[in-house]
């Protein structure tokens, strides 16, 4: 399977919708095209960081500055950006909006991402972050809008996991 | 040379900046010369200062960002430098106090100390444009003065004694102090939406 362009894109146009013109990412490969997207995007700032705990320190001063950002990242990304998400963002009631892929879970043919998929969503329960799954190319955008508000009005990190259903297809 | 001589002698400057500072001594430091609506102290967190420096200077290329790190945060973020480094914010300043010790968690000795680690060489590395290294007031207020005067993404590593203030608090709540600095940026800076692109 690839990954799937038009999907990608619907996911593209919902973040647009929602207002967001920021994007700080680790590429990923579930996230390439949405990547280029926002590259290509003369109206989307994407800033590209080597470690995603970084994301989350700079979606917190694009926060401050006012200005609508989203986080995109692997689950893998997000396990290793906890600390960040629990000692900035919850601790000082900084609000985040997460979009994950979730590698490693039903159909994964790749070991390496299976534990880290197993666990994401215990672990989000367990950090108390409100989530959601994303699987229908068809209600992504207002599962954005929704997941960006709700972020915004709980001062809260919000997930949503991009599922295989959403991201993968035909190219 | 002492943090606290240094954060002194440009506190003037930092009215019209935005500030965020690391926790513990360096946060207290700051806050004892007088708060100011624009600081930032991020209390936890260790390593992300400098990321939040970056988000606020990228989004408010007009309004000048102050970071105030230290040896034991930046080490625990090298990645960082080198994002600051690739979208290079003309209006970003970081201050690392190297004080070779991890002084407000019981003052172990850091990586930086006696020399071993050279984080001054490590921001040079990772493509920072504007790098000075200091150990002496005078050589810091210069440095400093010269990265106030550049449009450009500058980084000053001074070497300063393990040593803090002998007491620690604040009258300000952590979820407060964010909430009043988002309010300040909102009624204080105006906003530049176009040309946010780096």
């Amino acid at each position: 399977m690839t990954v799937s362009r038009e999907n990608s894109k619907a996911l593209y146009q919902g973040i647009k919708a929602a207002g967001v013109r920021f994007i700080t990412a680790l590429p990923e490969t579930w996230l390439i095209y949405l990547l280029q997207m926002a590259e290509d995007d003369p109206e989307m700032c994407l800033i590209e960081v080597a470690k995603e705990e970084e994301a989350v320190g700079i979606a917190a001063g694009a926060y401050f500055a006012g200005t609508p950002n989203v986080m995109l990242l692997q689950n893998h990304g997000f396990l290793g950006a906890i600390n960040g998400i629990v000692s900035l963002a919850m601790l000082y009631r900084v609000p985040l909006c997460m979009l994950i892929a979730h590698r490693g879970h039903m159909g994964e043919p790749y070991p390496w991402h299976t534990q880290g998929g197993i666990v994401t969503e215990p672990v989000l329960r367990g950090l108390g972050i409100p989530f959601d799954y994303a699987r229908d190319p068809a209600k992504i955008a207002k599962q954005i809008r929704e997941a960006y508000t709700f972020s915004r009005s709980s001062l809260s990190p919000v997930a949503l996991l991009l599922t295989r259903d959403l991201m993968e297809g035909e190219a | 040379m002492k943090r606290a001589d240094c954060i002194k002698a440009i506190y003037p400057e930092f009215e019209t900046c935005l500030v965020v500072t690391i926790m513990g001594a360096c946060a207290q430091e700051l806050y004892d010369l007088g708060h100011q609506e624009n600081f930032f102290y991020l209390q936890h967190a260790m390593g992300l200062a400098s990321s939040i420096g970056l988000g606020l200077a990228l989004n408010l290329p007009q309004k000048r960002t102050i970071v105030l790190d230290g040896d034991g945060s930046v080490l625990m973020n090298l990645g960082t430098l080198a994002t600051m480094a690739r979208y290079r914010p003309a209006n970003l300043i970081q201050i690392i106090f190297d004080n070779g010790s991890l002084l407000s968690t019981g003052g172990f000795v850091s990586h930086t100390a006696s020399g071993i680690t050279d984080l001054a060489a490590i921001a040079k590395g990772a493509g920072i444009p504007n790098v000075a290294a200091v150990s002496t007031i005078y050589d810091f207020m210069e440095a400093a003065a010269a990265a106030f005067d550049r449009r450009d993404l500058s980084v000053i590593v001074a070497k300063v004694e393990a040593t803090g203030p002998d007491h620690f608090g604040m009258d300000l709540k952590l979820p407060e102090n964010a909430l009043r600095f988002e309010r300040f940026i909102r009624e204080n800076c105006k906003k530049i939406v176009e040309n946010s692109r780096p």
